[in-house]
């Protein structure tokens, strides 16, 4: 019983684990800080200042990124200020996050994959993927379902509204 | 009265038979946005939108624009069958709405959120009919410098208004501005922010970023909170409607109250999520007995879409009149008008009297029809969300996909989706608001243009917004609201501390 309970304690306390708000404010700050940073940069490259004819290409950017910077060094004071109010609140805890990153790497991939293997072919492995993956449906109902998705798309786009999508070696062989 | 002439033009163009089945299409397309997590009016139209060259603008704006409404309508479908907010602006109607269907008054809970919708967007669109040529009409003597001024009073208003922290408003809406920097600088030529990159050569499309921002990152988040739907099952029978109905009437004064709220949120570009939650809060404020509120009652189920509605609508009367859309969906439609070669902003009530009164009197025509489907429908649209979320999810990402293909058809814009999909789920985790970035992408080119013009009439001179009375009322108007909480704060401080 008491190991049950001991179990149970340490479980509760790695599901709790996870990046800090305060972490992930800070990581963010200092993000668009260097964006602004860059902005600034880029700016003062092309010309920042007043030309004959009138502003720099640089001119309006450049202060932008001043108040990005500006802004972001305020978020970052907040961020490293309110250490006791947010101590201890999580952005996700890590079994939250792994439920995020089971959807996005998939996503990645079909998005990596677009150009080689088409929209279509791409999308319709994503569907049947996901049906498998997430919804514990069988290959033999998810493969149909993800082909006849992506042939549905086919026809909405690629024949009734003409626009081409990319397309590939599949689809070539279709004669498409 | 002119208005009432243009505005039965207005009918005679939107009630062309061709038009009529868009309405239809768009309120149904919409109301399925709407109910659909991931989708949402801002990124629905995004997605549709390049599907729309073929048409003429006024037929493609009358199809977006009844997404807009059915997405508006669809989004109290979920909150109250489901407890699930399927747009932002509905989360305040889950408050009541959900308690009522759990004691078996779906049915009645609906109807009012419809009907409130309705009137809610009705108020909206007369405030618009009358007010938008007025506002037009005044806007026709500004020059770059009111122009610059009315964008800087806009995106003060985010800074000023914004529920969280302004620096993080600010923030967003630089990243914002910036990102619409990014490519070949239209005035001079030069290319900024591209790093030698061709793809960035291209300028960042907002359509693109939308997409991701507000499509991708919703589906990262629903997966996180481990979706479930589990939903109450509604009929709307006549007998609820003619007996809901019979008793609105009783809440006249609130529903008033709210449109109020609406409008007024809606014009100045804060939006129908904070409109929702004010008014919500008010009706709650002023009802004397607090305590029933969130346990079921029809008014908190009136207050927030009323005035969701109401603000969703106002929106665009900014949006048409002087080209700075009032909500991120109605930035969208104004990207669309750009795209369709029309010019944003006054001259758009002398040249395309046809577009503008069109798309004003489709508005009456599209919630009227809006309304019908919805409460003839709401059993199919809840079927929806009985489809696994394993499903549903994919199809999503497809079709965010696709959308980021065809703006621009480029296989490069599919990856910036993704991207901003991530920076989408971490904003929103860390109260980052979207709606700041997602306007100052969408007017970084304009708002910079008259910036530059501005100082090219003045030689360089910061005076020149505050030359004369039009400019300086609007820029001190601006900087009122930006500074106007801190002050407030500081104000209230000072009176707090000798008590």
């Amino acid at each position: 019983m008491s190991v049950t309970t001991g179990n149970d304690t340490e479980i509760a306390a790695t599901t709790e684990r996870g990046p800090s708000v305060k972490g992930m404010e800070i990581a963010t700050a200092v993000l668009l800080m260097a964006m602004g940073g860059i902005a600034i940069m880029d700016s003062l490259r092309v010309g920042a200042g007043w030309s004959s004819d009138g502003p720099q290409s640089g001119y309006f950017p450049f202060w932008l990124g001043v108040i990005l910077v500006g802004a972001s060094v305020v978020n970052l004071a907040m961020a490293l200020r309110h250490q006791g109010k947010s101590q201890g609140a999580l952005f996700a805890t890590w079994p939250q996050l792994r439920m995020v990153a089971s959807v996005f790497i998939p996503t990645a991939v079909y998005v990596a994959v677009i150009p080689f293997a088409g929209i279509y072919v791409s999308s319709a492995a994503l569907i049947a993927f996901f049906m498998i993956r997430f919804g514990e449906f069988r290959p033999v109902v998810s493969v149909p379902s993800g082909a006849l998705a992506a042939g549905i798309a086919f026809v909405v786009f690629e024949l009734w509204f003409l626009v081409a999508l990319p397309k590939g070696p599949f689809e070539a062989y279709l004669g498409y | 009265m002119e208005e009432i002439d243009l505005l039965m033009r207005g009918f005679s163009v939107a009630l062309q038979p061709e038009n009529i089945v868009l309405m239809v299409a768009g309120i149904v397309l919409g109301v399925l946005i709407g109910v659909l997590p991931g989708l949402g009016g801002a990124n629905g139209i995004a997605i549709l939108l390049p599907l729309t060259f073929a048409l003429p603008p006024v037929s493609a704006i009358i199809l977006l624009s009844c997404i807009y409404w059915g997405a508006l309508f669809g989004g109290a479908i979920t909150s109250i069958l489901f407890n699930i907010p399927g747009e932002p602006w509905s989360v305040a109607t889950t408050f009541d709405g959900y308690p009522m269907a759990q004691q078996g008054r779906a049915g009645e809970a609906l109807v009012a959120a419809f009907t409130s919708s309705f009137v809610g967007a009705l108020i909206a669109v007369v405030m618009i009919t009358f007010l938008a040529p007025t506002v037009a009409q005044f806007a026709l003597q500004f020059g770059p410098p009111e122009f610059f001024a009315v964008m800087f009073l806009s995106f003060a208003c985010f800074i000023g208004l914004s529920k969280g922290s302004p620096f993080k408003a600010l923030a967003a809406m630089m990243f914002g501005f910036l990102l619409a920097g990014v490519g070949l600088d239209g005035v001079t030529g030069q290319l900024r922010m591209t790093f030698g990159s061709m793809e960035l050569m291209r300028g960042i499309d907002f359509l693109v970023v939308v997409i991701g921002l507000f499509g991708l990152s919703e589906i990262f988040q629903s997966i996180e909170e481990g979706l479930r739907f589990k939903g109450q099952s509604a009929k709307i029978t006549m007998r609820t409607m003619l007996k809901t109905w019979s008793e609105l009437p009783r809440h006249w004064w609130l529903f008033i109250r709210s449109s109020v709220i609406g409008c007024w949120m809606g014009v100045t570009p804060a939006g129908a999520t904070p409109a929702s939650f004010m008014s919500y809060g008010m009706a709650r404020r002023m009802a004397g007995d607090t305590e029933s509120f969130g346990k079921g009652r029809v008014e908190g189920v009136i207050a927030p879409d009323t005035a969701a509605h109401a603000a969703g609508t106002a929106a665009l009367l900014p949006m048409l009149s002087l080209g700075v859309p009032g909500s991120p969906t109605a930035a969208v439609l104004l990207g669309g008008l750009i795209m369709w070669g029309l010019q944003p902003g006054p001259m758009l009530f002398v040249e395309q009297k046809d577009f503008v009164w069109g798309l004003i009197a489709s508005m009456y025509i599209g919630n009227i029809v809006g309304l019908i489907i919805v409460l003839a429908a709401v059993p199919w649209f809840a079927m929806i969300l009985r489809v696994p979320f394993s499903i549903i999810a994919a199809i999503i990402l497809m079709v965010c996909a696709i959308g980021a293909y065809t703006v621009n058809s480029a296989e490069f814009d599919v990856v910036l989706m993704l991207i901003f999909g991530v920076i989408g789920y971490v904003m929103k985790k860390l109260d980052y608001p979207l709606a700041p970035l997602v306007l100052a992408l969408v007017l970084g080119d304009r708002t910079e243009e008259s910036f530059r013009q501005a100082l090219l009439i003045s030689e360089g001179s910061m005076a020149v917004f505050f030359s004369n009375w039009l400019v300086g009322g609007i820029m001190v108007a601006g900087l009122t609201l930006m500074f106007y909480p801190a002050l407030a704060r500081l104000m209230g401080g000072f009176r707090a501390k000798p008590a």
